[in-house]
């Protein structure tokens, strides 16, 4: 009893000052002034539209990346009570003073900052000594380029920490798993391993070169492992099942199960989590709308819900409706129809059928409204109780203005000659008979009687008489068709394709008989009852999908740049301009780093590539415990560096030079491995040791000279003409210089 | 098939015969007296006390088992040398006299599958009508642009020339019938390369396996695929790419058999066939590059093997190194090079193809109007030029009375580019301080433009200066409109552009097609360039001409002079022009890079996915649309597809599990192991990676792709097939006690598989062979029920 009174109560702390004092001189170069310029800088015009949608919840989408990087900067706004009031048009405006841009740049400079203790730690899991740790961090902390990108509303930052602290939590696994497994602390490295890794590809999908990086990695410790033969026996249950599965053991799967938790499912999970929060956040209908399905726009506040909102969900004979083309490319359109006829000549001689043009109109009109009839009948109301259309029932299509039938027929198609054309039938008396049979098809159909949907279902029309399905062909007619987009029937159609995919949006139960009330009826809106929800997973694929496949304009920018330009820093990106004095701020690197880390990677190739031929030959240059130490520095920065920079070069977006910030990360970490490296073991005398040593100091000191030099653009100080000039070291650079006078 | 599969099974080496007219003398130096068992055991027993290195070679059984092989080599070493000997069931098959018989009859089928019918249907079918057209162009000696290296289309003319074929048939377009031509030739050729690829698949499955049902079963996958037939009986560069690219896959496995005796003349044979090989693939299509990364990657892994060896001195191994580059890499690139000289030595006239290439290389042809011309060397003011873009197919400088219309940018006279010889496309260079009229006058001293100098350029149709200004151009938003401005030569201060040459400093003189110029306009700042895009029906679909702001080097931007008219001026020879071999070789390469990645989809263009390709999700439609035409549709036999690709995931667990299992190093007994490692990592693993390479980079390519691209991988998809349901029947064979039965399940397991894969051709071969009659979308028709797809259209 009270034994524990016994012994002295002992708090044991160590700190390590020169990483206390790192994080701090870290924290002030990169908060420093932040509020400085108080206007839109760069990328922060375009970052910013999503900040202030999400302070309004509304919906949007953005092609860029998945969410979780917007909703980080949202929640600096949000800490700040921005309102979301400011129009974000061009890149220099001067921020309102309702915005807090403080607290907006907070996160990613504070990520930024964070950086410099992470890659000191790095350096000391990689068993490298705290010199060299040293070294690593003072590195990142002087990079002009890293300073700049994190002080403004940008992602790289957040991109670059989460980065680095996914493979820092893995190497601290991997230190602990030697002694202690399934430890609690080893649980926790593995978990926030897999966990920043999410982060890292929810903020850009850059993080997952990285991610998969780690995997490998992880793959390839855990094949050492298999070859352990001491390990399968831990937990002494050797099974004998057969000869062949005889040393199987638990202890191996279990600890492959731990690894495929944490590094595959946790992270996906996480992943989701992203998506979930954003559209939870997202609730209002907003400008991206039309690009989502109707399902999708239904789901959201205001927009299309209000419109649809108590529609009847089944379709049945007599009901009204407007049909959507689901692709949505060129624009999202209905069909439609209008008294005016395809001209009897198109401008290349061809003749058409004369007959009522049916267009795709990319409008909301009351000439979208079609009413589905039952051929065997005369009536165009809904009988009761209502009689729902299914999946491959033969119905007519009659325009409800027009009262005419949707019909297709052995004619080509105005711009389309390969296909039908497509026309409201009008009888002429020649012989052309009216074909306006259409076989209803759902494509999403769970089973053969399914019931044509509201919105839900998306259907083909199969013409009965030819088999050509009504699909939109995506080119837009000329003069003659008012410039609407060309509806034809495609005869050979080539399986599964949405341009043939049509769905309900608007519908209701038709109730007048003659065509004078029904117009009144189609001039009014819809409004009757019965709502639908999707869920989150058919959200979150449609958002998803939407978000890898829609491609921007290819846009040519002014400071767009080659991924061959990265390396040797060929190229600059203007920030931001004071209006009258000098004072800029460019993305811009310093030089002494860059050309150094290029170095230290040529540098670390040669030798590992001399180690490995001689050790071929079993002659061993270093001890084995200095090659493993050099080696799996290698994975982490080598391959880091790798993987962060060559897909570059295979894609065709544009690219700019703030994209190769995470790649030049693992170069820079790379520079004090190898110092160390030659060193410890190529300076073989004193004498040497020391001469390198000054070497090194040498070369530091002007690492720092060029920090000095180039932070007054990075911090946006006034510069004169003269200074402007002296710091255009690179033709290529592009700084800007006003003409005499100002 | 049944009686090979039993000689294959037959049950151990003693009760096979031994076969003294194989030559026992020339093998076992003349002691063929007690025939031994086979070579290899005989080695075992019995060490030969000075020959080692010929015994090595191994056995006479052995030598006699590779009929493929020219009769007077040494042949590669059986396996056992590597491996201890077989287990009791003795599966592994050593009888020559059925590995021989199966060779032919393979081959036989194989050539009676390619050759049926082939005549039908008698007019152009799919690209046929490129690839004819090209063959008939080197016949006709006309130069032309295509994106594949020449070789494949060299041959294609070859063979058409020597079947007496004269390159008068238009090729025009798919359905034009060929009346009296003689397509045949060519046709046969490529059918009969078509046909060698299912020998090379059976010998090069043999070898990585030693085996013979899996050979067979690799033979018959290749047989019987409609796929494979529909592509070879047509005039196109894939049987001939498939051809070489197979041969050197064999080459280089059989080159892999005799490692142990390096240097001998059978492995020099096979070295530098790989070589001639590589370079064939290359010159046919640049997806032969894929194969040289294949060998590529197996010359590696052999070459880090030797330097392991320590037993090898560095001086052997420099040799090793050397003999490869030899024949892997210097070899190819002569072949290659040399091809390219045959290419442009027999296309000297000018044809189609010119408006692709630089001023330089189009003065070379003969027809051509730059071809044996003078004119004045030096740029004049006064002087009447054209100017042609430096991108590819980039056009000359052009403008014409019609205006821009309204709504684009400015109303004035419309400036393009235009890819062929017009007078709109001269222009005059005047000062920008002088007018026309001086510089006509006679009298007046020739004045040289220089770097540097501010100049206008008067269209001579139409009197307008090149103009720029501030409003956007009509496709390329971001940059500036240009326009031809002013009437009779008088315009505006926006009419002033400074003329500088790519990397000269200023006042030197500006060369005629030589120099690259750069035109700014000296307002804004912008440079003059084509953006690549053509206009719409307004501009009458030439390519936009705009100014932009982006001071980029790129080649749309940059200039050459090519006509140059000036009376005052001295002309000049242009053969000082005549670029060398190297340089016309280099153009041509960076036109055909440019070409290929220029082959983007058209929007809403329904194209074909990579992923599409292994399920067999949808064919092409070789010949006839219609209910009453010969339709041919190139699909491969699902079965077989759909076993591929079954094959593939079964593979990689099997591989996985393997790997696993020797890693933990569970104890098996050696046989076990020496054959999991050989077969199904070492064999089955260069097959995989070849499928890999050959398919995978296909996700990463931005241009228009189709469906017989991934062919050459399906190729290898069956050879894995084969090997895997191989080892996989002969594996769980042996857990059936009595060997009989064991050998039962075996060999009848590959057997059910032969004749389910022969079934399904029974009911597809008219995919190949032709169809007429309602189509298969309607339920009269006969193939109607084998629609197993709705994305099918046959």
């Amino acid at each position: 009893m009270l034994g524990f009174l016994k012994k002295p109560v002992v708090v044991t702390a160590e700190i390590n000052l020169s990483l206390v004092a790192l994080t701090v001189v870290g924290l002030m170069s990169r908060l420093w002034g932040l509020s400085y310029p108080r206007a839109v800088v760069f990328d922060e015009v375009y970052y910013g539209q999503f900040v202030s949608l999400y302070m309004k919840r509304i919906f949007f989408v953005d092609d860029s990346g998945p969410p979780l990087g917007h909703m980080l900067l949202a929640l600096g706004g949000y800490l700040g009570g921005f309102d979301g009031n400011f129009l974000w048009n061009r890149i220099g405006a001067e921020y309102s003073t309702n915005v807090p841009v403080c607290s907006l740049r907070f996160l990613p400079a504070l990520a930024g900052a964070l950086c410099i203790p992470l890659a000191y730690q790095i350096l000391v899991e990689l068993r490298f000594s705290h010199c060299a740790a040293l070294g690593a961090a003072l590195l990142i902390l002087l990079e002009n380029s890293l300073i700049t990108q994190s002080r403004f509303m940008l992602l790289e930052s957040i991109l670059i920490f989460f980065i680095l602290l996914a493979v820092l939590s893995y190497l601290k696994f991997y230190n602990l798993q030697r002694h202690s497994s399934f430890s609690g602390r080893w649980w926790f490295w593995l978990l926030l391993s897999g966990v920043a890794c999410s982060c890292a590809v929810g903020v850009k999908y850059m993080g997952l070169f990285t991610y998969m990086l780690l995997l490998v990695i992880a793959g390839l410790h855990f094949w050492h492992m298999l070859g352990d033969q001491n390990l399968s026996n831990v937990g002494g249950a050797t099974c004998k099942i057969n000869h062949v599965l005889r040393k199987a053991c638990v202890s191996l799967v279990c600890h492959f199960l731990a690894r495929g938790l944490t590094l595959l499912i946790i992270p996906v999970a996480t992943y989701l989590s992203f998506f979930y929060v954003h559209l939870t956040l997202l609730y209002r209908s907003g400008p991206h709308d039309q690009i989502m399905t109707s399902a999708f726009q239904a789901s959201l506040e205001g927009g299309l819900a209000r419109i649809t909102q108590g529609q009847p969900l089944e379709v049945a004979y007599g009901s009204q409706i407007t049909l959507r083309n689901v692709l949505g490319k060129p624009m999202q359109c209905w069909l439609h129809s209008h008294t005016n006829t395809y001209p009897i000549r198109y401008e290349n001689g061809r003749g058409s059928s004369h007959q009522q043009q049916v267009t795709c109109y990319p409008f909301k009109d009351v000439n979208n409204w079609w009413i589905v009839k039952d051929p065997g009948m005369q009536q165009l109301v809904v009988s009761n109780p209502p009689r729902p259309v299914r999946h491959g029932h033969i119905v007519q299509l009659v325009h409800g203005i027009t009262t005419r039938y949707l019909n297709t027929h052995d004619v080509a198609a105005p711009l389309s000659p390969h296909s039908q054309e497509v026309s409201c039938y009008i009888d002429y008396n020649i012989s052309m008979p009216a074909q306006n049979l259409w076989r209803v098809e759902i494509v999403n159909r769970e089973s053969d009687t399914d019931v044509w949907k509201t919105i839900l279902s998306e259907v083909r029309f199969v013409h009965v008489n030819t088999s050509a399905v009504l699909k939109l062909s995506g080119a837009s007619l000329p003069e003659w068709g008012y410039r609407q987009l060309e509806v034809v029937g495609e005869k050979l159609s080539k399986g599964y394709h949405q341009s043939m995919v049509w769905n309900v949006e608007e519908h209701r139960y038709g109730k007048s008989q003659e065509q004078k009330e029904r117009e009144v009826e189609l001039h009014s809106p819809t409004r009757m009852d019965i709502s639908k929800n999707l869920s989150f997973m058919a959200k979150f694929t449609e958002l998803q999908w939407k978000i890898l496949t829609l491609k921007n304009e290819d846009t040519e920018h002014k400071y767009s740049s080659s991924a061959l330009d990265w390396i040797t820093m060929d190229t600059n990106i203007a920030y931001w301009l004071h209006p009258t004095s000098g004072a800029q701020i460019h993305l811009l690197g310093n030089v002494c780093t860059w050309a150094s880390a290029n170095v230290a990677a040529v540098v670390y190739t040669c030798l590992s590539l001399w180690y490995l031929i001689r050790r071929r030959r079993k002659i061993y240059d270093i001890p084995e415990d200095a090659w493993q130490l050099w080696v799996s520095a290698g994975q982490i920065c080598v391959g880091g560096w790798v993987v962060n920079y060559l897909p570059f070069f295979l894609m065709e977006k544009t690219l700019f030079l703030y994209h190769y910030l995470p790649a030049l990360t693992f170069q820079i970490l790379l520079i004090p491995i190898v110092l160390q490296h030659l060193s410890d073991h190529l300076c073989r005398s004193l004498l040497s040791k020391s001469m390198f040593s000054a070497l090194t100091v040498a070369w530091f000191s002007s690492v720092c000279f060029a920090y000095r030099t180039f932070s007054p653009v990075t911090y946006g100080e006034p510069l004169s003409v003269a200074e402007l000039k002296d710091l255009r070291w690179k033709d290529s650079w592009n700084i800007l210089i006003r003409k005499q006078g100002h | 098939i049944s009686a090979l599969l039993k000689s294959c099974g037959r049950r151990k080496a003693t009760t096979r015969r031994w076969r003294p007219e194989r030559g026992p003398g020339r093998l076992s130096g003349g002691t063929g007296k007690t025939p031994p068992s086979s070579g290899c055991a005989r080695r075992r027993r019995r060490p030969p006390p000075s020959r080692s290195r010929r015994y090595l070679g191994c056995g006479g059984a052995h030598s006699g088992s590779r009929p493929g092989a020219p009769a007077g080599l040494r042949l590669p070493a059986c396996p056992a040398l590597r491996l201890p000997a077989r287990p009791a069931p003795g599966l592994l098959p050593r009888a020559p006299a059925g590995w021989r018989a199966a060779l032919g009859l393979v081959t036989l089928l194989s050539f009676a599958s390619r050759f049926h019918r082939l005549p039908e249907p008698p007019h152009v079918c799919w690209d046929e009508t490129h690839f004819g057209k090209m063959g008939s162009y080197y016949i006709n000696r006309t130069f032309f642009f295509d994106v594949h290296p020449p070789l494949g289309k060299m041959l294609i003319g070859l063979a058409g020339y020597l079947s007496g074929y004269d390159g008068t048939f238009p090729f025009q377009k798919p359905g034009d019938r060929y009346e009296q031509h003689n397509y045949m030739g060519m046709r046969g050729f490529c059918a009969f390369l078509g046909s060698c690829l299912v020998p090379f698949a059976y010998l090069t499955v043999l070898e990585l396996s030693k085996s013979l049902p899996a050979a067979l079963l690799t033979a018959f996958i290749l047989i019987f695929d409609t796929g494979c037939i529909t592509l070879s009986q047509y005039i196109l560069l894939d049987p001939i790419l498939m051809f070489f690219l197979m041969g050197a896959v064999l080459s280089m496995v059989k080159c892999n058999s005799c490692a142990d005796r390096p240097f001998s003349a059978s492995w020099w044979l096979w070295l530098s066939l790989t070589g001639v090989n590589l370079a064939g693939a290359m010159g046919v299509k640049f997806v032969g590059l894929f194969v040289v990364l294949l060998v590529g990657l197996n010359t590696i892994y052999n070459l880090w093997d030797l330097l392991g060896n320590l037993s090898l001195s560095l001086v052997m191994f420099g040799k090793h190194f050397l003999a490869r580059v030899l024949c892997l890499i210097l070899l190819p690139l002569t072949l290659y090079v040399a091809m390219f000289a045959v290419h442009f030595a027999v296309l000297n006239k000018s044809g189609p193809g010119d408006g692709f290439f630089s001023s330089a290389f189009q003065s070379q042809l003969i027809g051509n109007n730059l071809h044996n011309v003078s004119i004045p060397e030096h740029l004049a003011y006064g002087s009447v030029v054209t100017m042609k873009n430096l991108r590819m197919a980039g056009g000359y400088l052009h403008s014409h009375w019609h205006l821009y219309p309204e709504g684009v940018g400015a109303r004035q006279q419309q400036v393009t580019a235009y890819l062929h010889k017009d007078l709109n496309n001269l222009w005059i260079i005047k000062k920008h301080d002088s007018d026309t009229a001086d510089l006509l006058d006679s009298s007046s001293p020739v004045e040289f433009v220089r770097h540097g100098d501010i100049i206008r350029l008067e269209h001579k149709e139409t009197s307008r200066n090149l103009h720029s200004h501030q409003h956007e151009a009509p496709l390329t938003r971001k940059h500036f409109q240009v326009t031809g401005y002013g009437i009779n030569g008088t315009g505006d201060s926006n009419d002033f552009w400074r003329i500088e040459v790519v990397g000269r400093r200023a006042g030197k003189l500006i060369k005629v097609l030589r120099s690259k110029i750069r035109l700014t306009h000296v307002a804004t700042g912008c440079i003059l360039g084509s953006s690549g895009k053509t206009l719409p029906k307004w501009g009458w679909e030439q390519v936009e001409v705009t100014c932009t702001p982006y001071v980029k080097e790129t080649p749309n931007s940059l200039w050459n002079f090519e006509d140059h008219i000036n009376p005052k001026l001295p002309n000049i020879s242009l053969d000082v022009l005549k670029p060398s071999f190297v340089e016309i070789l280099l153009e041509s390469h960076m036109v055909m890079i440019r070409g290929n990645s220029g082959l983007k989809p058209k929007d809403n263009e329904v194209t074909s996915k990579p992923w599409h390709w292994p399920i067999n999700y949808q064919g092409l439609r070789f010949s006839g649309v219609n209910e009453t035409d010969y339709r041919v549709y190139l699909l491969g036999n699902p079965v077989v597809w759909w076993l591929n690709l079954f094959t593939i995931g079964l593979y990689l667990l099997i591989a996985i599990s393997t790997a696993v299992v020797l890693k933990r190093g569970v104890q098996l007994t050696s046989e076990h192991k020496g054959e999991l490692s050989r077969v199904v990592l070492r064999g089955g693993g260069q097959v995989a990676l070849g499928w890999l390479l050959h398919y995978l980079p296909f996700f990463m390519m931005g241009r228009v792709l189709y469906f017989h691209h991934y062919f050459p991988a399906m190729l290898f998809s069956s050879m894995l097939t084969g090997i895997t349901w191989d080892t996989l029947l002969k594996f769980f064979s042996q857990f059936l006690s009595p060997s009989t039965t064991a050998r039962r399940v075996y060999g009848g397991g590959i057997l059910t598989l032969i004749l389910l894969i022969t079934y399904s051709f029974y009911l597809f071969h008219p995919l190949s062979y032709g169809m007429i009659g309602p189509m298969a979308s309607d339920p009269s028709s006969p193939m109607a029920g084998l629609r197993w797809m709705d994305s099918w259209e046959f």
